[in-house]
């Protein structure tokens, strides 16, 4: 009982002794207010914007007018070195799709105008130019071009296999964007460590592995990674003015696709082994069946995840650890159930807030899982579908447009008047 | 070759194209205004809200601005300008002399200025301070509270994902409009 009040006549005292009122003071000082070393942000990002459409705007001027390679690349460097190292790579247009599904799935967070431009303007482009923005616009791509020094070119069996990632990428980067879990595109962005001559070691290696990749397999993050692409690839097709490799007519010499470090270059069709339609068309009706059953497999596998993803998402994780030492399972806190007590919230309350990110981890899941579905199927049906082509032409949606074709057709360079043909 | 067209003709197909090149522009223009949510969207930057923050030291690790962009921030309006401030002194020291061994901060930013008997004035000399929030943790165990972590935005370069945030295990860092781009307490510590 004696120890009881004397130890809550301690506490008392400490409690006491822990505020010391503002003093006055007789001697006329006043205290400073601290300074605000206000963001640059403000007006750079506007810069950022406008800089961004007259780098596309050259771009498309150089690559589909003036057809001039040296000219592209430089640009390349220009993006590299001001939205790279200068601006650090942030806000950028890949970065910028998680951006948008947060605001989709965040009302409280407002899409900033800036990195909604971000996000259309290089869409904007492409619906009529096509993927200009790859070609140097990018910070990514500006990287990955430059160090492009002996390009092999891929087998088509890998490049279609690895070209699926980039939709899967897309679609989990999205769904755990929407669910306020967390930035993955950001987190394992290879390049941004290198501008910021700094990072994370993982993601430096990662940075360093893809880098010599692309030394040897060109642009190896756009075509097997780059979540965005996937959007660029979707307006690309449509576009209105696109990559013409010969300024003539073609001479079907191959050149051109040997040239394409990217493997974006398809022969004419004539030239493909005939297709066998005894064959070809019960395959297509295979996979055309397949679909449903693909998206619908994959929804309930999504659905069937989500207990164990949403263990990743901070609230879960919080009310899991919470619950364990409630129930005096694991002895201890964690500095993270320590910051919730000093809340001084309930339990309960980091319940709710668990249940209700994994209903929306549950959703987002199984969506992801319809995504899939169609990503996959959709591969399957359209490796069976061809498109006739009469003369050597850049793929529709895969061409970055970087220019290194033009250079190896012997009709452009009659055009610039270094050979004549006969 | 019926259906070769001519350089100038325009085949059905140009026209799909552009309806849908139309309905791309429509539609992403649309997205966007809608999730723009008319004036709220302001550009924003990061910042730590001090009620939440545990003072645990992962802010002096994570940022990937090295020093950290994250610094202490005195609030100089709600310090109680102790002889013996918390955030300046460990509390089990050998004297109170501003020495190594009764220090608590690593780098020595913290200075102080003598004003009158017995109120001194604590500034941080943000040049030396790397964000470590050991003073803050004194300052808001035993004291008023004024010392707290501020993201310093002539520092930061403001990631699309804050890496601190990442990790920050009280949830504390925060998306803020620019306009307002501080949370520096006015209040001593509740």
């Amino acid at each position: 009982m004696l120890a009881t009040a004397v130890l809550s006549v301690a506490i008392w005292a400490q409690e006491e002794q822990k505020r010391q009122p503002p003093p006055e003071f007789t001697s006329g000082y006043f205290p400073p207010t601290p300074t605000e070393p206000q963001p640059r942000l403000d007006t750079f990002a506007y810069v950022d914007v406008v800089l961004l459409i007259v780098v596309l705007s050259l771009t498309a001027w150089f690559l589909l007018r003036v057809r001039s390679r040296p000219m592209v690349r430089l640009l390349a460097i220009f993006s590299a070195l001001y939205f790279g190292f200068y601006r650090l790579g942030c806000v950028c247009s890949v970065g910028s799709i998680q951006n948008v599904a947060l605001a989709l799935g965040d009302s409280n967070y407002a899409l900033p105008l800036t990195v909604g431009a971000f996000f259309a303007i290089p869409l904007a482009f492409a619906l009529f130019f096509g993927r200009v923005f790859c070609a140097a616009a990018c910070p990514l791509g500006a990287i990955q071009d430059l160090v492009v020094l002996r390009p092999k070119q891929t087998s088509k069996t890998l490049d279609h296999i690895l070209g699926v990632i980039p939709y899967l990428y897309l679609g989990l980067g999205v769904a755990l964007a929407y669910t306020g879990a967390q930035f993955l595109i950001c987190q394992f962005d290879p390049f941004i460590s290198i501008y910021r001559l700094g990072g994370p070691q993982g993601v430096l290696l990662f940075g360093g592995a893809m880098l010599a990749i692309g030394t040897v397999i060109g642009r190896p993050y756009c075509r097997y990674l780059c979540p965005y692409s996937v959007l660029l690839r979707w307006a690309s097709v449509l576009a209105r003015w696109k990559v013409k490799i010969t300024p003539g007519e073609c001479l079907h010499c191959h050149l051109c696709a040997d040239e394409c470090p990217f493997g974006q270059i398809h022969p004419p069709t004539r030239f493909d082994p005939p297709t066998d339609l005894a064959t070809a068309r019960p395959r297509l009706i295979r996979s055309l069946i397949a679909l449903p059953f693909l998206i619908v497999l994959f929804a309930w596998m999504g659905h069937a995840l989500a207990p164990v993803v949403s263990r990743s998402h901070r609230d879960v994780a919080l009310a899991d650890r919470l619950w364990l030492e409630e129930k005096g399972r694991v002895r201890g806190t964690t500095e993270e159930t320590d910051a919730f007590r000093a809340q001084a919230l309930p339990n309960a309350e980091g319940y709710r807030r668990a249940v209700v990110a994994r209903k929306r981890i549950d959703l987002a899941m199984t969506w992801l899982g319809v995504w899939f579905g169609i990503v996959i199927g959709g591969k399957l049906i359209l490796l069976n579908v061809r498109r006739r082509r009469e003369d050597y032409e850049t793929d529709r949606s895969g061409c970055v447009g970087c220019a290194r074709c033009y250079r190896s057709c012997p009709v452009e360079h009659e055009r610039l008047g270094w050979i004549t043909l006969e | 070759m019926a259906q070769q067209p001519g350089p100038d003709k325009k085949t059905r197909r140009d026209l799909l194209a552009g309806g849908a090149r139309l309905a791309g522009v429509v539609s992403v223009g649309s997205l966007l205004t809608a999730l723009a949510k008319g004036s709220k969207s302001e550009p924003t930057v990061w910042q730590i809200d001090p009620e939440k923050c545990i003072h645990c030291e992962h802010c002096a690790t994570e940022c990937v601005v090295s020093p950290s962009a994250v610094k202490c921030v005195h609030s100089y309006a709600i310090c109680g300008y102790c002889k013996l401030c918390f955030g300046l002194f460990l509390d089990k020291r050998t004297g109170n002399t501003i020495t190594a061994e009764n220090n608590r901060c690593p780098t020595d930013a913290i200075k102080r200025r003598y004003i009158e008997d017995p109120f001194y004035e604590m500034y941080i000399d943000e040049s030396l301070c790397i964000g470590c929030a050991i003073c803050v943790k004194g300052c808001n165990s035993f004291g008023n509270g004024s010392m707290n972590l501020q993201i310093r935005h002539d520092r930061c370069v403001n990631c699309n994902d804050c890496a601190i945030a990442r990790v920050c295990p009280a949830d504390a860092i925060m998306r803020v409009p620019v306009s307002r781009p501080y949370m520096i307490r006015t209040q001593p510590r509740g």
